[in-house]
């Protein structure tokens, strides 16, 4: 039913998001967390810089990276020299431009739950014994759950389906840099292309459908029988 | 001396300056919204840091600006009954209740924990989340989770406020009840002097802050 190109090429789309929203989550949480709690000269650049990809268009995205990572780039260049890594061509690549566009969502959902945690729980917890390390892992975290979650999904979907970041910086590589949106792109400009072209279509719509019910079900799960359900 | 507090403290336009120390085993601490009766509870507690003073509770100095003296909020063993509660939305109540008991449980002696929450009568709400509950079972349950934390001394902030007077009666005497069973220093704030009386005798009444002169622009 699902040959065995098709398989590969959602494989791969699934492993570039994955790896683009898991390594992505971490940096993202901290910097929403930064945003939402600390007043530091530069706080404005960093929140436009953050947002940056989101109205910038991807294609300057992928150019952007390009210049900074590419072979001859600077920091692609010492990259490639100290630790034999290169991003361009490569899957990690797409991830890496995918994870460039799906941070500025990521950060965005995060910080309203962030911004949401009444920090005077977080008091009541320090009173009753917890360090402020132990008042956000027991307190703050759980809390902001729903929203580390929320920006999850949309970095995900949004990983899903970037373009143009991607064919710019990682370029168009069958098995490599080939996810969904350039399969679609690449049948497209094949003549009699259109069978196969729908059938990629549909099996976008289809996951990105699963990847949102996944997050509801896990949603509703983690905030089971609270009234607060964000 | 139970209580050696001297402190002064700048918050916003509200100058807060206070000088007392006493005995009593409780003191009453009441004055006009505005006073600074929280803030004075907060200092205390180490969740506010005052200007300077120095805070001395059952012996043990807890803030000193002299000395440069300021122990963490969570060394404080500070049992705070908050004027809002403040229970965890996301935990059951017998998670509420466990939170401090599990941090501070082996450090300090045993506490009556089924002799405090059958007197505050929660046995049959553990397995409620807190948005579940009524103002009064909102309110026992905080009781019940500062003194389960091993406390050293009970802050409590107008702990009845806004309940109807049978509750309030009613916890007004758990209060009483379990503070004398404790044995532990216990400052109780209150606008209603006519609450406080039947607690104690030591009552500090706060005065309404002068208005800072607030030159025009």
């Amino acid at each position: 039913m699902i040959s065995a190109l098709e398989w590969s090429i959602i494989l791969l789309s699934l492993k570039v998001s994955l790896v683009a929203v898991t390594a992505t989550m971490p940096a993202a949480y901290a910097l929403a967390w930064l945003l939402a709690r600390r007043r530091f000269p530069g706080h404005s650049l960093l929140d436009a810089l953050v947002h940056l990809p989101l109205v910038v268009p991807p294609v300057v995205t992928g150019w952007i990276l390009l210049i900074l990572l590419g072979r001859t780039g600077p920091l692609g260049a010492l990259l490639d020299r100290w630790l034999g890594i290169t991003l361009v061509f490569h899957w990690t690549g797409a991830a890496l431009a995918a994870a460039v566009m799906a941070l500025p969502l990521m950060v965005r959902a995060m910080r309203l739950s962030i911004d949401a945690v009444d920090r005077r729980l977080v008091a009541a917890g320090r009173t009753l014994g917890a360090t402020r390390w132990q008042a956000f892992r027991t307190i703050s975290l759980p809390l902001t759950l729903p929203g580390i979650l929320a920006g999850a999904v949309l970095g995900f979907t949004r990983s899903l389906g970037e373009f143009g970041a991607t064919i710019t910086f990682a370029a168009n590589i069958p098995g490599q840099t080939r996810t969904l949106p350039l399969a679609i792109y690449t049948g497209l400009q094949v003549p009699g292309g259109e069978a196969a072209v729908t059938r990629l279509a549909i099996i976008s719509i289809l996951l990105s459908l699963g990847a949102l019910m996944v997050s509801e079900w896990l949603i509703r799960r983690n905030t089971n029988g609270r009234a607060h359900v964000v | 001396m139970s209580f050696e507090i001297e402190l002064s403290h700048q918050l916003g336009d509200c100058a807060l300056s206070v000088d007392f120390a006493s005995d009593a085993a409780c003191i009453a601490i009441t004055g006009p919204s505005g006073a600074g009766k929280t803030t004075l509870l907060n200092c205390i507690a180490g969740l506010i840091t005052p200007d300077r003073g120095r805070i001395v509770i059952g012996g043990r100095i807890l803030h000193d600006s002299a000395r440069q003296i300021s122990v963490p909020v969570e060394q404080r063993g500070a049992g705070y009954v908050f004027q809002d509660a403040r229970l965890f939305p996301h935990l059951k109540v017998a998670a509420n209740l466990a939170y401090g008991d599990r941090r501070r449980g082996q450090q300090q002696g045993t506490i009556d924990r089924d002799g405090i929450i059958e007197t505050l009568g929660i046995s049959g709400i553990m397995d409620r989340w807190p948005a579940n509950l009524s103002g009064g079972e909102i309110r026992r349950v905080a009781i019940a989770r500062a003194l389960l934390a091993h406390p050293q001394f009970l802050l409590l902030d107008e702990p009845i406020a806004s309940l109807d007077p049978a509750r309030s009666e009613e916890i007004l005497t758990m209060i009483e009840q379990l503070g004398r069973a404790l044995a532990i220093p216990m400052i109780y704030v209150s606008h209603q002097p006519q609450e406080t009386a039947r607690l104690t005798d030591t009552v500090i009444t706060l005065a309404t802050p002068l208005p800072q002169s607030t030159s025009p622009r």
